[in-house]
């Protein structure tokens, strides 16, 4: 991007709840089924039928607000918003409009040298549209010939998160849905899984010029539907954008969707024919007044976030910043640091391990550390017999390892391999001996003031003991020997 | 109140999915001026303190608990449409 | 006959299900093709249903206040596997995968389904000139309207082509057709009965409610389709009262305001006359009545033309050809297929109604129409709440004038929608009312109706009312074409 141009960019995320049942009947949510098995008069749309309220979907939503640091809205209400679509069952789409759930938030994202504030506008609540399955060749609308409908997905709660439009780069952006996806995973209120859809973001872009006040002429991106996309996408807009500013020409307001066969965006529809919704106040659903007494309630339930997490272990554990962040980004990861550390005094050894073999076995296998076979237990037990001398830490490296793939304790692997450590003064010194008569040439070379040749000759009797000597005696044996 | 014209009528169709013809359009922009003219009384009303209603009854928080309840039969859910492929509703190309 | 008379013989056992189903059929049989009451006679079923509660009963099973009597049930409440067309093209062929709530508080009583009873298309009309499958004639005059939009539940209870029926009543549509054909129509309380299953023409006026040959057997079936529904969530959750205790001999002190915006100009004078010689009854028998002003009510009309067309338009564009209901079969493309569908699919009154509500709710006129409404609304809602301090009921006509002519008023929407300015301000605030016979005119020995309004949830008042006006009246007179 030219220097003389900066982006503007707000984000629209939508989020399916993670509910036993819809969010205006009892219908199950589900994923992956057969078509429309999941269905009822109400989230079909047919004559007659009225949606009721899932209460769990209004907690979970609060959930989500609060996790954006909203106002809870004391008295909020549902919308009809009116278009034709055949994905939705009713040509309306129950949501919010001018009183949402929650509003004035903001996320806090920390982009390494500095952290972006990005302000949150709104968070609200509707009902997810069914699935729409184009026949053709290639699967496109463009080039479909029918459509068939799976209402299935019908109706499953949604939140919508919007951000004011203060995230400046494609990187911000990412890091922002990375933050909002881990702070929606750590309270338990969706599985926010991209793949599955159950988490969808849009982005409308601008590019001015430096210093500029005035905001250019936007377009929304739609389908940006995994992290790389959202980046790759971003980025390709906003050169496009920038160059037809450069070469003299002007953003046309419009819908784009990026393709990422291509990795460009193309339109969609230009505003110039936006729908006119119609809302107005759902007439079939009452107000909901939410009191303080409530959002208290659902607080009490939701226990740390990230943020605060990652302080307390600065201080409670006495770790780096950098490690704090890295154990608390993830909950299944802090929880598993802090079961060790109930075991275990010496924090920093902990998650020296996590954050690093531990880390990249896990990432290797593509698991969480839940179902990783190493448990709390066996990894304290690992890091005490490191402590005493049992094992030194290059050799725990391959009991660790051993861990990992069979889940025995660390006790039973080091007998089963032998890899417990030579401590024997007695035996170290034979073997001290016997390498010395080996490399006389090499001993030569240190009598005669070469002192880094000793490595060499520590570096025989590891190999010869398959690196169970004691590190710090054959140095102090070594040493006196060569004297 | 402005006069409705017949290029409402037509906006106002396209929002409705409705199709008409040229007397339809005629006559509907005849009927709906007038019946819009006859409402648009109410403009004259006071109502700078006054709160809209939309709901008579003073109910609040109706809420259902999160309960799985049966669906219908698939059968059921497809058995009214005018035309059904792959187990869904059929569509003919969106345009 | 009434229900309550035939449940007495019933439970003396000198009647049978099958006796009363069998001498409405031939009822049906003799006189509906005069009147065209309904869209589908459940004949075959209606015996086969009279058998087993006849069975039932001989069992020794409780026989309820409405067990084994044929109700005609208006044909915008959906029943399960049974064709439910809201009168229209567009659902000529629907078949409802659910029974509404009121059908199943019905079949808890064993009542016996006569038919499903002709409206104006989608409950839009009030002469049921609007129906796709034909319009209702009036049973006193055939050549006249029964009223409408539940003009077919009206002239299947005066035909005796049914003991009872539901309708449902969202400007005047039960009470309307009641009074032009002779019976009571009461309209519950906002919320009182569910909505569950009833087709919505504007969710925050609909209101379902039935059409009696009495007040008790009005009072009767109260009790049967009241109560909370968890499955409307604008159903108010609270114990059914015994309606029918409050059939009580006695208005003495009774409160009665009688307001002066609905004896305007636009009533007719014999309706004028007739509704005034009932009140002077009312007067003799103890009760108190004073002439008010609710100022705002003379908004009413206005108000309702912009709410009930705008929910209406929202309402139904589920209509579209996707999940169930007419679609245009040469359709290319999407948008074509919405288009014809739907073009085919509604009558015109539908059409204009959807048209004047997606202009109200459109970019830019939202403020001076819907919301603009919603606030006259509020203001319509406290002159009757300030009138409810002062007066335990308030009277008017239901209807301005008698049965019109078929025809009469087809060519001009904004006079038709005059019928209704008595009993629109009672769906506007949500209140209770019945309409019930008060005479005849003298002219064309037509039926004139008299409104009762009640404060909300006030049923009591409006019942016990309408109680003494029918005992003081006595009206008693049968259509001609009996
Ligand atoms: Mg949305
Ligand atoms: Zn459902």
């Amino acid at each position: 991007m030219s220097k003389k141009y900066e982006s503007v960019i707000g984000l629209e995320t939508h989020i399916e709840l993670s509910t036993n049942t819809k969010m205006f009947c009892g219908c199950k949510l589900s994923f992956g089924e057969e078509s429309n098995v999941h269905t009822c008069p109400v989230c079909l749309g047919h004559p007659g039928s009225l949606p009721v309220v899932n209460k769990k979907a209004i907690e979970y939503a609060i959930k989500i607000a609060l996790a954006v640091n909203c106002k809870i809205r004391e008295y909020t209400i549902f919308h009809r918003k009116n278009y034709f679509y055949p994905d939705q069952a009713k040509n309306y789409q129950i949501s919010q409009y001018d009183l949402p759930l929650g509003v004035g938030g903001y996320l806090d994202v920390d982009m390494g040298d500095y952290v972006r504030r990005v302000g949150i506008t709104r968070v609200h609540m509707e009902e997810d549209t069914g699935k729409l399955l184009h026949t053709g060749r290639t699967g496109r609308i463009s080039e479909s010939v029918a459509s068939i409908v799976d209402f299935n997905r019908g109706g499953t709660p949604l939140i919508e998160i919007v951000t004011e439009p203060d995230i400046k780069s494609p990187e911000e952006a990412k890091e922002y849905l990375i933050r909002l996806r881990n702070l929606i995973l750590y309270r338990g209120v969706s599985n926010c899984n991209m793949e599955e859809g159950s988490l969808r973001c849009d982005a409308n872009i601008s590019v001015k010029k430096v210093g500029e006040e005035r905001i250019g002429t936007k377009t929304e991106i739609k389908n940006l539907n995994s992290f790389k996309f959202l980046q790759k996408g971003l980025q390709y807009e906003i050169e496009r954008q920038t160059n037809l500013l450069e070469s003299g020409g002007k953003v046309i307001q419009q819908t784009r969707h990026y393709d990422n066969n291509t990795n460009m965006t193309k339109v969609l529809r230009s505003k110039e024919e936006a729908h006119d919704y119609r809302y107005f106040p759902e007439p079939d659903l009452v107000p909901m007044h939410i009191e303080s007494k409530v959002v208290d309630e659902v607080r009490c339930t939701i226990g740390e976030l990230p943020a605060e997490k990652a302080e307390r272990f600065e201080k409670e554990y006495n770790l780096p910043k950098y490690d704090s962040s890295f154990l608390s980004n993830d909950k299944k990861v802090a929880r598993y640091f802090e079961d060790c550390c109930k075991l275990y005094s010496n924090a920093k050894n902990i998650s020296n391990w996590i954050m690093g073999d531990f880390s990249a076995l896990l990432n290797k296998e593509g698991i969480d550390i839940n179902d990783s076979k190493i448990k709390p237990a066996n990894l304290a037990s690992m890091l005490k017999i490191i402590d005493g001398g049992k094992i030194n830490s290059k050799i725990a490296k391959s009991v660790f390892e051993e861990m990992f793939k069979t889940g025995e304790s660390p006790q039973v692997i080091i007998e089963k391999m032998g890899l417990e450590q030579i401590s024997d003064g007695g035996l170290l010194e034979d073997i001290i001996e016997e390498i010395i008569k080996e490399n006389p040439g090499t001993v030569k070379q240190y009598k005669n003031g070469k002192k880094k040749a000793i490595g060499f000759l520590i570096g025989r009797v590891m190999a010869r003991t398959k690196g169970k000597a004691n590190p710090k005696m054959v140095n102090e044996i070594m040493t006196k020997k060569l004297k | 109140m402005r006069k409705i014209e017949r290029k409402d009528i037509e906006h106002i169709a396209k929002l409705a999915e409705l199709d008409f013809s040229d007397g339809e359009l005629e006559k509907f922009t005849v009927q709906l001026d007038r019946i819009l003219d006859h409402v648009a009384r109410i403009s004259k009303v006071d109502t700078e303190k006054i709160l809209p209603t939309s709901h008579v009854i003073e109910i609040k928080n109706v809420f259902r608990d999160d309960i799985v309840k049966k669906s219908i039969p698939k059968e059921d859910a497809l058995k009214n449409a005018p035309e059904v492929s792959d187990g869904g509703f059929k569509v003919p190309k969106i345009d | 006959m009434t229900a309550h008379e035939l449940h007495n013989m019933l439970v003396k056992k000198e009647i049978s299900c099958a006796d009363i189903a069998e001498s409405v059929l031939s009822r049906i049989n003799r006189v509906e093709s005069k009147t065209n009451s309904y869209i589908r006679v459940e004949k075959e079923k209606m015996m086969e249903e009279a058998a087993a509660v006849d069975e039932y009963i001989g069992r020794g099973g409780r026989i309820g206040d409405f067990t084994g009597i044929p109700i005609a049930v208006k044909d915008n409440i959906c029943t399960k596997d049974i064709i439910t067309t809201c009168a229209s093209r567009i659902l000529k062929n629907y078949i409802p995968i659910y029974d509404a709530t009121v059908i199943k508080k019905l079949k808890e009583q064993r009542y016996i389904l006569t038919g499903k009873a002709n409206m104006d298309e989608f409950a839009m009309g009030s002469s049921n000139e609007n129906s796709y499958f034909g319009n209702v004639s009036n049973p006193w005059d055939t050549e006249r309207v029964p009223g409408g939009s539940s003009g077919g539940p009206a002239a299947s209870a005066a035909a005796g082509e049914a003991v009872c029926s539901i309708g449902s009543d969202t400007g005047g549509s039960i009470r309307q057709p009641a009074s032009l054909c002779g019976v009571v129509g009461f309209k519950p309380t906002y919320g009182a009965v569910s909505r569950y299953g009833l087709i919505a023409f504007a969710s925050s006026l609909d209101q379902i409610g039935p059409l009696t040959r009495d007040v008790e057997d009005c009072a009767g079936l109260l009790n049967v389709i009241c109560g909370h529904d968890e499955n409307d969530s604008t159903s108010i959750n609270r114990k059914n009262p015994d309606f029918k205790s409050f059939l009580k001999d006695d208005v003495r002190n009774m409160r009665i305001g009688v307001p002066a915006e609905l004896m305007v100009k636009e009533i007719d004078a014999e309706v004028k006359s007739t509704v005034n010689a009932a009140l002077l009854k009312l007067e003799e028998l103890g009760a108190k009545v004073e002439e008010i002003s609710l100022p705002n009510l003379k908004y009413a009309l206005s108000v309702y033309y912009i709410i009930a067309p705008s929910e209406a338009s929202s309402n139904l564009s589920r209509f579209d050809g996707v999940r169930y209901g007419h679609r245009n079969k040469e359709a290319k493309t999407l948008r074509e297929m919405y288009k014809k569908s739907r073009s085919e699919g509604f009558g015109d009154e539908v059409k204009r109604r959807i048209m004047i509500g997606t202009y109200c709710l459109s970019a830019g006129y939202y403020d001076a129409y819907y919301e603009k409404a919603q606030k006259v609304r509020t203001l319509i809602i406290d002159d009757f709440r300030k009138a409810f301090k002062k007066y335990d009921v308030l009277i008017s006509p239901t209807s301005p004038t008698t049965a019109f002519k078929a025809g009469e008023k087809l060519d001009d929407p904004l006079t038709m929608y005059l019928s209704d300015i008595c009993t629109i301000p009672v769906n506007l605030a949500g209140l209770p009312a019945v309409s019930i016979p008060v005479g005849l005119s003298p002219e064309g020995s037509l039926p004139i109706g008299l409104q009762v309004i009640g404060d909300i949830l006030r049923e009591d008042n409006v019942l016990k009312a309408a109680y003494n006006i029918e005992r003081a009246v006595g009206f008693d007179k049968k259509p001609n074409i009996l």
